[in-house]
Protein backbone atom coordinates (compact mmCIF):
# COMPACT_ATOMS: atom_id res chain seq x y z
CA UNK A 1 0.00 0.00 0.00
CA UNK A 2 0.92 3.46 -1.03
CA UNK A 3 1.83 5.77 2.12
CA UNK A 4 1.53 9.51 1.71
CA UNK A 5 1.74 11.26 5.01
CA UNK A 6 1.51 14.90 5.36
CA UNK A 7 1.83 17.22 8.16
CA UNK A 8 -1.54 18.96 8.98
CA UNK A 9 -4.19 19.67 11.85
CA UNK A 10 -7.11 18.58 12.27
CA UNK A 11 -9.40 20.75 10.66
CA UNK A 12 -7.05 19.92 7.19
CA UNK A 13 -7.24 16.59 8.18
CA UNK A 14 -11.06 16.88 7.80
CA UNK A 15 -11.04 18.80 5.01
CA UNK A 16 -8.65 16.07 3.25
CA UNK A 17 -11.38 13.17 4.21
CA UNK A 18 -14.57 15.49 3.05
CA UNK A 19 -12.50 15.93 -0.07
CA UNK A 20 -11.88 12.21 -0.76
CA UNK A 21 -15.49 11.39 -0.32
CA UNK A 22 -16.67 13.54 -3.19
CA UNK A 23 -19.68 15.63 -1.33
CA UNK A 24 -21.44 17.19 -4.23
CA UNK A 25 -22.72 19.99 -1.78
CA UNK A 26 -21.09 21.39 0.79
CA UNK A 27 -22.40 24.06 3.16
CA UNK A 28 -21.04 25.68 5.90
CA UNK A 29 -20.55 29.06 7.97
CA UNK A 30 -17.10 29.10 9.50
CA UNK A 31 -17.28 29.63 13.24
CA UNK A 32 -13.78 29.02 15.33
CA UNK A 33 -12.27 26.72 15.68
CA UNK A 34 -13.74 24.49 12.71
CA UNK A 35 -12.85 27.67 10.31
CA UNK A 36 -9.79 26.09 8.67
CA UNK A 37 -11.88 23.21 7.62
CA UNK A 38 -14.50 25.31 5.70
CA UNK A 39 -11.73 27.70 4.62
CA UNK A 40 -9.82 24.76 2.85
CA UNK A 41 -12.41 23.16 1.74
CA UNK A 42 -13.63 26.32 -0.14
CA UNK A 43 -10.07 26.68 -1.52
CA UNK A 44 -10.54 23.25 -3.01
CA UNK A 45 -13.93 23.65 -4.37
CA UNK A 46 -12.96 27.49 -6.44
CA UNK A 47 -9.50 25.17 -7.74
CA UNK A 48 -10.89 22.60 -8.84
CA UNK A 49 -9.48 19.46 -6.62
CA UNK A 50 -12.80 19.50 -5.38
CA UNK A 51 -15.38 19.20 -7.82
CA UNK A 52 -18.32 19.71 -5.35
CA UNK A 53 -20.17 22.69 -5.03
CA UNK A 54 -19.59 24.99 -2.14
CA UNK A 55 -22.57 27.48 -0.85
CA UNK A 56 -21.55 30.45 0.67
CA UNK A 57 -24.66 30.56 3.06
CA UNK A 58 -25.18 33.25 5.31
CA UNK A 59 -25.90 31.33 8.70
CA UNK A 60 -25.67 27.70 10.30
CA UNK A 61 -29.72 27.29 10.17
CA UNK A 62 -28.94 27.88 6.16
CA UNK A 63 -26.00 25.93 6.20
CA UNK A 64 -27.90 22.45 7.23
CA UNK A 65 -31.00 23.86 5.42
CA UNK A 66 -28.99 23.65 2.02
CA UNK A 67 -27.24 20.36 3.06
CA UNK A 68 -30.84 19.07 3.67
CA UNK A 69 -32.25 20.33 0.41
CA UNK A 70 -29.66 18.99 -1.38
CA UNK A 71 -29.78 15.80 0.63
CA UNK A 72 -33.37 14.97 -0.03
CA UNK A 73 -32.41 15.01 -4.15
CA UNK A 74 -29.51 12.52 -3.77
CA UNK A 75 -26.59 14.45 -3.54
CA UNK A 76 -23.87 13.86 -0.89
CA UNK A 77 -23.14 16.76 1.63
CA UNK A 78 -21.26 18.00 4.05
CA UNK A 79 -21.71 20.91 6.96
CA UNK A 80 -19.37 21.65 9.49
CA UNK A 81 -19.58 23.96 12.68
CA UNK A 82 -19.05 24.57 16.58
CA UNK A 83 -20.42 25.58 19.33
CA UNK A 84 -23.19 29.08 18.69
CA UNK A 85 -23.05 27.62 15.30
CA UNK A 86 -24.16 24.19 16.08
CA UNK A 87 -26.75 25.15 18.40
CA UNK A 88 -28.08 27.97 15.82
CA UNK A 89 -28.17 24.75 13.46
CA UNK A 90 -30.20 22.90 16.21
CA UNK A 91 -33.84 23.53 14.91
CA UNK A 92 -32.39 21.89 11.75
CA UNK A 93 -30.65 19.18 13.35
CA UNK A 94 -34.02 17.58 13.73
CA UNK A 95 -35.63 17.87 11.05
CA UNK A 96 -32.52 16.40 9.07
CA UNK A 97 -32.66 13.00 11.08
CA UNK A 98 -36.71 13.32 11.13
CA UNK A 99 -36.42 13.64 7.06
CA UNK A 100 -33.47 10.60 6.79
CA UNK A 101 -30.98 12.53 4.99
CA UNK A 102 -27.73 11.32 5.54
CA UNK A 103 -25.76 14.66 5.81
CA UNK A 104 -22.46 14.29 7.08
CA UNK A 105 -20.75 16.76 9.91
CA UNK A 106 -18.11 17.89 11.30
CA UNK A 107 -17.93 19.52 14.81
CA UNK A 108 -15.11 21.29 16.52
CA UNK A 109 -16.09 20.58 20.61
CA UNK A 110 -16.36 24.14 21.89
CA UNK A 111 -17.32 25.89 25.30
CA UNK A 112 -20.78 27.40 25.02
CA UNK A 113 -22.08 30.74 26.17
CA UNK A 114 -21.89 32.55 28.64
CA UNK A 115 -19.50 33.11 29.46
CA UNK A 116 -18.17 33.44 26.32
CA UNK A 117 -15.33 30.89 25.16
CA UNK A 118 -13.96 30.30 22.18
CA UNK A 119 -12.04 26.94 24.20
CA UNK A 120 -12.98 23.13 24.09
CA UNK A 121 -15.25 21.07 26.11
CA UNK A 122 -18.26 18.69 24.87
CA UNK A 123 -21.95 20.39 26.07
CA UNK A 124 -22.22 21.78 22.62
CA UNK A 125 -22.53 18.24 20.98
CA UNK A 126 -23.28 17.02 23.81
CA UNK A 127 -26.44 18.91 24.58
CA UNK A 128 -27.58 18.13 21.29
CA UNK A 129 -28.11 13.96 21.49
CA UNK A 130 -31.33 13.88 21.42
CA UNK A 131 -31.65 15.49 17.88
CA UNK A 132 -31.38 11.65 16.49
CA UNK A 133 -27.75 12.16 14.98
CA UNK A 134 -24.99 9.71 14.87
CA UNK A 135 -22.52 11.33 17.05
CA UNK A 136 -19.14 9.39 17.12
CA UNK A 137 -15.72 11.56 19.21
CA UNK A 138 -12.47 11.42 17.65
CA UNK A 139 -9.03 11.03 19.53
CA UNK A 140 -6.52 12.57 16.72
CA UNK A 141 -6.31 14.09 13.15
CA UNK A 142 -6.05 10.75 11.50
CA UNK A 143 -8.78 9.50 13.55
CA UNK A 144 -10.86 12.56 12.40
CA UNK A 145 -10.21 12.01 8.61
CA UNK A 146 -11.08 8.10 8.45
CA UNK A 147 -14.44 8.98 10.05
CA UNK A 148 -15.60 11.49 7.90
CA UNK A 149 -15.04 8.94 5.07
CA UNK A 150 -16.66 6.03 7.48
CA UNK A 151 -19.40 8.61 8.00
CA UNK A 152 -20.55 8.84 4.61
CA UNK A 153 -20.84 4.76 4.30
CA UNK A 154 -22.67 4.46 7.70
CA UNK A 155 -25.24 7.26 7.13
CA UNK A 156 -26.12 6.35 3.45
CA UNK A 157 -26.27 2.94 3.98
CA UNK A 158 -30.22 1.68 3.62
CA UNK A 159 -30.64 0.39 7.14
CA UNK A 160 -29.77 3.70 8.49
CA UNK A 161 -30.17 6.67 6.71
CA UNK A 162 -29.39 8.77 9.75
CA UNK A 163 -27.19 11.80 9.80
CA UNK A 164 -24.00 12.09 11.70
CA UNK A 165 -21.75 14.08 13.60
CA UNK A 166 -17.81 13.88 13.70
CA UNK A 167 -17.00 15.11 17.15
CA UNK A 168 -13.28 16.64 17.52
CA UNK A 169 -11.96 18.50 20.09
CA UNK A 170 -11.85 22.43 19.97
CA UNK A 171 -8.18 23.23 19.44
CA UNK A 172 -6.54 20.08 21.09
CA UNK A 173 -7.58 18.65 17.94
CA UNK A 174 -8.96 21.61 15.09
CA UNK A 175 -5.37 23.18 15.50
CA UNK A 176 -2.51 20.80 16.57
CA UNK A 177 -0.34 19.24 13.75
CA UNK A 178 0.02 15.31 13.23
CA UNK A 179 1.48 13.36 10.64
CA UNK A 180 -1.51 12.18 8.56
CA UNK A 181 -2.00 9.38 6.19
CA UNK A 182 -3.86 10.61 3.18
CA UNK A 183 -5.64 7.95 1.65
CA UNK A 184 -5.29 7.22 -2.28
CA UNK A 185 -8.43 8.53 -3.97
CA UNK A 186 -9.26 5.06 -5.83
CA UNK A 187 -9.04 3.35 -2.75
CA UNK A 188 -11.60 5.64 -1.23
CA UNK A 189 -13.76 5.58 -4.50
CA UNK A 190 -13.90 1.82 -4.25
CA UNK A 191 -14.65 1.60 -0.61
CA UNK A 192 -17.14 4.87 -0.74
CA UNK A 193 -19.61 4.10 -4.06
CA UNK A 194 -21.86 6.57 -4.61
CA UNK A 195 -24.72 7.67 -2.31
CA UNK A 196 -28.12 5.65 -3.52
CA UNK A 197 -31.26 5.95 -1.77
CA UNK A 198 -34.65 4.62 -2.55
CA UNK A 199 -35.73 8.32 -1.29
CA UNK A 200 -34.30 10.92 -3.64
CA UNK A 201 -36.94 12.88 -4.97
CA UNK A 202 -36.46 13.17 -9.12
CA UNK A 203 -38.40 13.45 -11.87
CA UNK A 204 -38.69 9.90 -13.01
CA UNK A 205 -39.76 9.02 -9.52
CA UNK A 206 -41.68 12.16 -7.97
CA UNK A 207 -42.03 11.93 -4.51
CA UNK A 208 -44.08 14.07 -2.23
CA UNK A 209 -42.55 15.32 0.96
CA UNK A 210 -44.92 15.00 3.74
CA UNK A 211 -44.30 17.45 5.82
CA UNK A 212 -46.79 16.79 8.53
CA UNK A 213 -47.84 13.69 10.35
CA UNK A 214 -50.46 13.83 12.64
CA UNK A 215 -50.98 11.66 15.98
CA UNK A 216 -52.47 8.46 13.99
CA UNK A 217 -48.74 7.76 12.77
CA UNK A 218 -46.05 10.09 14.10
CA UNK A 219 -45.33 7.90 16.75
CA UNK A 220 -44.25 5.23 13.84
CA UNK A 221 -42.08 7.76 11.83
CA UNK A 222 -40.34 7.87 15.17
CA UNK A 223 -40.33 4.33 16.15
CA UNK A 224 -38.25 3.87 12.82
CA UNK A 225 -35.68 6.97 13.45
CA UNK A 226 -34.75 4.61 16.76
CA UNK A 227 -34.75 1.12 14.94
CA UNK A 228 -32.29 3.18 12.16
CA UNK A 229 -30.13 4.37 15.16
CA UNK A 230 -30.13 0.60 16.64
CA UNK A 231 -29.36 -0.69 13.22
CA UNK A 232 -26.36 1.18 12.85
CA UNK A 233 -24.43 -0.60 15.23
CA UNK A 234 -23.87 -3.61 13.35
CA UNK A 235 -23.02 -1.30 10.37
CA UNK A 236 -20.58 0.49 11.45
CA UNK A 237 -19.02 -2.05 12.87
CA UNK A 238 -18.76 -3.73 9.67
CA UNK A 239 -17.91 -0.55 8.10
CA UNK A 240 -15.03 -0.13 10.46
CA UNK A 241 -13.49 -3.97 9.51
CA UNK A 242 -14.01 -2.74 5.84
CA UNK A 243 -12.08 0.32 6.63
CA UNK A 244 -9.29 -1.94 8.34
CA UNK A 245 -9.51 -4.44 5.18
CA UNK A 246 -8.75 -1.44 2.59
CA UNK A 247 -6.63 0.72 4.69
CA UNK A 248 -5.01 -1.11 7.49
CA UNK A 249 -6.12 1.19 10.31
CA UNK A 250 -8.75 -0.39 12.68
CA UNK A 251 -10.81 2.00 15.61
CA UNK A 252 -12.94 -0.71 17.17
CA UNK A 253 -16.04 0.00 16.48
CA UNK A 254 -18.26 1.80 19.28
CA UNK A 255 -15.44 1.72 21.89
CA UNK A 256 -11.86 1.06 22.42
CA UNK A 257 -10.45 -0.38 25.57
CA UNK A 258 -7.27 0.19 26.70
CA UNK A 259 -5.37 -2.01 28.91
CA UNK A 260 -8.48 -3.22 30.32
CA UNK A 261 -8.00 -7.10 30.11
CA UNK A 262 -7.25 -7.41 34.13
CA UNK A 263 -8.25 -3.86 34.99
CA UNK A 264 -9.68 -2.96 38.24
CA UNK A 265 -10.43 0.56 38.06
CA UNK A 266 -11.22 2.35 34.67
CA UNK A 267 -11.86 5.82 33.47
CA UNK A 268 -14.54 6.61 30.83
CA UNK A 269 -14.04 9.41 28.21
CA UNK A 270 -14.19 11.00 24.66
CA UNK A 271 -12.39 12.50 22.47
CA UNK A 272 -8.78 13.76 22.69
CA UNK A 273 -8.52 13.34 26.86
CA UNK A 274 -8.21 9.94 26.07
CA UNK A 275 -4.40 9.98 24.73
CA UNK A 276 -3.78 11.72 28.49
CA UNK A 277 -5.12 8.95 30.12
CA UNK A 278 -3.39 6.53 27.84
CA UNK A 279 0.21 8.05 29.03
CA UNK A 280 -1.12 8.03 32.88
CA UNK A 281 -2.38 4.44 32.44
CA UNK A 282 1.16 3.19 31.12
CA UNK A 283 2.78 4.97 33.99
CA UNK A 284 0.53 3.32 36.54
CA UNK A 285 0.75 0.03 35.07
CA UNK A 286 4.40 0.57 35.38
CA UNK A 287 4.40 0.38 39.24
CA UNK A 288 1.60 -2.44 38.87
CA UNK A 289 -1.72 -0.48 39.44
CA UNK A 290 -4.27 -2.40 37.53
CA UNK A 291 -5.93 0.64 35.34
CA UNK A 292 -7.54 0.75 32.20
CA UNK A 293 -9.31 3.38 30.02
CA UNK A 294 -12.51 2.86 28.18
CA UNK A 295 -12.88 5.42 24.75
CA UNK A 296 -16.10 5.54 24.23
CA UNK A 297 -16.24 6.55 20.54
CA UNK A 298 -19.89 6.55 19.79
CA UNK A 299 -22.40 8.50 22.06
CA UNK A 300 -24.97 7.68 20.00
CA UNK A 301 -25.97 4.72 19.06
CA UNK A 302 -24.72 4.25 22.61
CA UNK A 303 -22.32 1.04 23.44
CA UNK A 304 -24.84 -0.20 26.41
CA UNK A 305 -23.29 -3.93 25.84
CA UNK A 306 -19.51 -3.03 25.61
CA UNK A 307 -19.87 -0.39 28.87
CA UNK A 308 -21.96 -3.19 30.94
CA UNK A 309 -19.33 -6.12 29.67
CA UNK A 310 -16.10 -3.91 31.05
CA UNK A 311 -18.38 -3.51 34.66
CA UNK A 312 -18.51 -6.76 34.69
CA UNK A 313 -14.80 -7.11 35.02
CA UNK A 314 -14.01 -4.04 36.79
CA UNK A 315 -14.39 -2.58 40.39
CA UNK A 316 -14.74 0.51 39.73
CA UNK A 317 -15.45 3.24 37.42
CA UNK A 318 -14.95 6.84 36.84
CA UNK A 319 -16.64 8.92 33.98
CA UNK A 320 -14.40 12.14 32.92
CA UNK A 321 -16.72 14.44 31.05
CA UNK A 322 -15.95 17.57 29.61
CA UNK A 323 -20.14 18.80 30.02
CA UNK A 324 -22.44 19.21 32.90
CA UNK A 325 -26.01 18.95 33.00
CA UNK A 326 -26.71 21.85 35.54
CA UNK A 327 -28.26 20.35 38.32
CA UNK A 328 -27.48 16.58 37.76
CA UNK A 329 -24.31 15.52 36.77
CA UNK A 330 -22.37 14.73 33.15
CA UNK A 331 -24.16 13.49 30.43
CA UNK A 332 -21.93 10.78 29.55
CA UNK A 333 -21.66 10.09 33.15
CA UNK A 334 -25.54 9.63 32.68
CA UNK A 335 -25.73 7.01 30.29
CA UNK A 336 -22.45 4.99 31.17
CA UNK A 337 -24.43 4.88 34.65
CA UNK A 338 -27.86 3.60 33.35
CA UNK A 339 -26.14 0.61 31.68
CA UNK A 340 -24.12 -0.35 34.67
CA UNK A 341 -27.20 -0.24 36.37
CA UNK A 342 -28.70 -2.80 34.07
CA UNK A 343 -25.90 -5.53 35.28
CA UNK A 344 -26.16 -7.56 38.71
CA UNK A 345 -23.49 -6.06 40.25
CA UNK A 346 -22.02 -3.47 42.72
CA UNK A 347 -19.75 -1.42 41.13
CA UNK A 348 -17.93 1.82 42.77
CA UNK A 349 -18.65 4.94 40.12
CA UNK A 350 -17.73 8.57 40.17
CA UNK A 351 -17.85 11.08 37.52
CA UNK A 352 -15.70 13.75 36.81
CA UNK A 353 -16.54 16.90 35.48
CA UNK A 354 -13.59 19.06 33.72
CA UNK A 355 -12.07 20.39 30.78
CA UNK A 356 -14.65 23.26 30.48
CA UNK A 357 -14.16 25.95 28.63
CA UNK A 358 -11.12 24.81 27.58
CA UNK A 359 -9.01 24.00 30.96
CA UNK A 360 -6.68 21.19 30.60
CA UNK A 361 -7.13 17.78 32.35
CA UNK A 362 -3.57 17.26 33.06
CA UNK A 363 -1.69 13.79 33.90
CA UNK A 364 -1.36 14.48 37.30
CA UNK A 365 -5.08 15.50 37.82
CA UNK A 366 -5.75 12.06 35.95
CA UNK A 367 -3.73 10.25 38.03
CA UNK A 368 -5.69 11.63 40.99
CA UNK A 369 -8.84 10.55 39.48
CA UNK A 370 -7.39 6.93 39.65
CA UNK A 371 -6.02 6.85 42.76
CA UNK A 372 -9.70 8.13 44.22
CA UNK A 373 -11.45 5.32 42.34
CA UNK A 374 -9.09 3.00 44.04
CA UNK A 375 -9.83 4.33 47.16
CA UNK A 376 -13.38 4.64 46.74
CA UNK A 377 -14.01 1.02 46.27
CA UNK A 378 -11.72 0.74 49.87
CA UNK A 379 -13.73 2.82 51.85
CA UNK A 380 -17.15 1.77 49.93
CA UNK A 381 -17.55 5.74 49.02
CA UNK A 382 -20.51 7.10 48.18
CA UNK A 383 -20.41 7.80 44.41
CA UNK A 384 -20.22 11.26 43.74
CA UNK A 385 -20.24 14.42 40.69
CA UNK A 386 -17.21 16.09 41.43
CA UNK A 387 -15.63 19.58 39.60
CA UNK A 388 -12.17 18.55 38.89
CA UNK A 389 -10.83 21.03 39.28
CA UNK A 390 -11.71 24.57 40.92
CA UNK A 391 -8.92 26.74 40.86
CA UNK A 392 -10.47 28.26 44.32
CA UNK A 393 -11.87 26.55 47.48
CA UNK A 394 -15.45 25.95 47.24
CA UNK A 395 -18.23 25.25 49.86
CA UNK A 396 -18.64 21.69 49.51
CA UNK B 1 -60.32 16.96 -19.75
CA UNK B 2 -58.81 13.55 -18.44
CA UNK B 3 -58.50 13.70 -14.71
CA UNK B 4 -55.91 12.31 -12.72
CA UNK B 5 -56.73 8.71 -11.36
CA UNK B 6 -56.83 8.30 -7.61
CA UNK B 7 -54.64 5.77 -6.32
CA UNK B 8 -56.44 4.34 -3.33
CA UNK B 9 -54.39 4.76 0.16
CA UNK B 10 -54.51 2.27 2.37
CA UNK B 11 -52.93 3.08 5.98
CA UNK B 12 -49.90 0.37 6.88
CA UNK B 13 -50.44 -2.28 8.88
CA UNK B 14 -46.88 -3.07 9.51
CA UNK B 15 -44.06 -0.77 10.16
CA UNK B 16 -41.96 -1.74 7.52
CA UNK B 17 -45.14 0.19 5.32
CA UNK B 18 -44.24 3.33 6.07
CA UNK B 19 -41.66 4.86 4.01
CA UNK B 20 -38.21 5.92 5.11
CA UNK B 21 -38.97 9.52 6.53
CA UNK B 22 -41.35 11.80 5.05
CA UNK B 23 -40.39 11.23 1.45
CA UNK B 24 -42.69 8.84 -0.70
CA UNK B 25 -44.12 7.97 -3.60
CA UNK B 26 -46.25 10.66 -4.92
CA UNK B 27 -50.01 10.40 -5.75
CA UNK B 28 -51.88 9.06 -2.95
CA UNK B 29 -54.37 11.15 -1.14
CA UNK B 30 -55.29 9.30 2.20
CA UNK B 31 -58.02 11.30 2.62
CA UNK B 32 -60.82 13.56 0.91
CA UNK B 33 -62.29 16.80 1.89
CA UNK B 34 -65.74 15.48 1.09
CA UNK B 35 -66.24 14.58 5.37
CA UNK B 36 -66.06 18.85 5.53
CA UNK B 37 -69.26 19.14 3.59
CA UNK B 38 -72.56 20.31 5.35
CA UNK B 39 -74.27 21.88 1.94
CA UNK B 40 -73.34 20.41 -1.72
CA UNK B 41 -73.81 22.22 -5.06
CA UNK B 42 -76.69 21.24 -7.30
CA UNK B 43 -76.74 22.37 -11.19
CA UNK B 44 -79.43 23.96 -13.07
CA UNK B 45 -78.31 22.57 -16.34
CA UNK B 46 -81.10 24.56 -18.10
CA UNK B 47 -79.69 27.52 -16.98
CA UNK B 48 -76.49 26.94 -17.45
CA UNK B 49 -74.25 28.57 -20.28
CA UNK B 50 -71.24 26.83 -19.99
CA UNK B 51 -69.05 29.49 -19.30
CA UNK B 52 -66.71 27.72 -17.36
CA UNK B 53 -66.58 30.34 -14.70
CA UNK B 54 -67.29 27.73 -11.78
CA UNK B 55 -64.47 25.20 -13.24
CA UNK B 56 -61.64 27.91 -13.03
CA UNK B 57 -62.80 29.69 -10.19
CA UNK B 58 -63.47 26.12 -7.75
CA UNK B 59 -60.64 25.86 -5.14
CA UNK B 60 -60.26 22.48 -5.52
CA UNK B 61 -59.98 21.70 -9.14
CA UNK B 62 -63.54 19.63 -8.36
CA UNK B 63 -65.83 20.80 -10.73
CA UNK B 64 -65.68 18.54 -13.76
CA UNK B 65 -66.17 19.14 -17.44
CA UNK B 66 -68.15 16.05 -18.73
CA UNK B 67 -69.15 17.03 -22.55
CA UNK B 68 -70.68 20.06 -22.18
CA UNK B 69 -72.24 19.58 -19.00
CA UNK B 70 -71.01 20.47 -15.30
CA UNK B 71 -70.75 17.59 -12.66
CA UNK B 72 -68.53 17.69 -9.70
CA UNK B 73 -65.93 15.42 -7.95
CA UNK B 74 -67.86 14.85 -5.17
CA UNK B 75 -64.82 12.76 -3.22
CA UNK B 76 -63.12 16.31 -3.20
CA UNK B 77 -65.63 19.36 -2.83
CA UNK B 78 -66.11 20.75 0.62
CA UNK B 79 -68.94 22.67 -0.18
CA UNK B 80 -67.60 25.94 -0.04
CA UNK B 81 -70.23 27.87 -2.32
CA UNK B 82 -67.47 29.60 -4.58
CA UNK B 83 -69.08 28.14 -7.66
CA UNK B 84 -72.75 29.11 -6.92
CA UNK B 85 -71.71 32.86 -5.46
CA UNK B 86 -69.60 33.10 -9.03
CA UNK B 87 -71.47 31.77 -11.16
CA UNK B 88 -73.34 34.70 -13.80
CA UNK B 89 -76.35 32.82 -14.11
CA UNK B 90 -77.28 31.50 -10.90
CA UNK B 91 -77.45 28.54 -11.80
CA UNK B 92 -76.01 26.39 -9.17
CA UNK B 93 -77.78 26.19 -5.70
CA UNK B 94 -75.91 25.21 -2.46
CA UNK B 95 -78.12 22.40 -0.96
CA UNK B 96 -77.91 21.16 2.33
CA UNK B 97 -76.69 17.53 2.76
S1 LIG C 1 -70.39 29.30 -13.80
FE1 LIG C 1 -72.54 28.81 -13.89
S2 LIG C 1 -73.03 29.11 -16.03
FE2 LIG C 1 -70.85 29.05 -15.93
S3 LIG C 1 -70.40 26.91 -16.28
FE3 LIG C 1 -70.50 27.13 -14.11
S4 LIG C 1 -72.62 26.62 -13.63
FE4 LIG C 1 -72.52 27.00 -15.80
S1 LIG D 1 -68.70 24.12 -3.50
FE1 LIG D 1 -66.60 24.85 -3.47
S2 LIG D 1 -65.42 22.98 -3.63
FE2 LIG D 1 -67.46 22.42 -4.23
S3 LIG D 1 -67.46 22.64 -6.42
FE3 LIG D 1 -68.19 24.59 -5.62
S4 LIG D 1 -66.35 25.84 -5.45
FE4 LIG D 1 -65.67 23.72 -5.69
Amino acid sequence: MKSNKIFISGDEAVAQGVRLSRPHVVAAYPITPQTITVERLAEMAESGEMEGEYMHVESEHSAISATMGASSVGARTFTASSSQGLLYMAEGLHYCSGGRWPVVMMNANRSVALPWSIYGDQRDSLSLLDCGWIQVYVEDAQEALDMIIQAYKIAEHKDVLTPMMVNLDGFILTHTYELVDIPEQEMVDKFLPAFQTPNKMSFEEPKNLGFSSKPDDNTEFKYQQNEAMFNSIQVLKDVDQEFADTFGRKYDGMVEEYRCEDAEVVLVALGSVCGTIRVVVDKMRAEGKKVGLLKIRYMRPFPEAEVKDLAKRVNAIGVVDKDISFGYEGTVYTNVNSAISKIDKYVYKSNFVGGLGGRDITKDEIEEMFNKLFSGVENKSEEKVEFFSLNVESND
Amino acid sequence: MNRPKKTEFKFPTHIDEYPTGPQYAAGYLPETNAGWRSVRPVVDHDACVYCLRCYLLCPDGTVVKDNGKITFDMDYCKGCGVCAHECPKDAIEMVKE
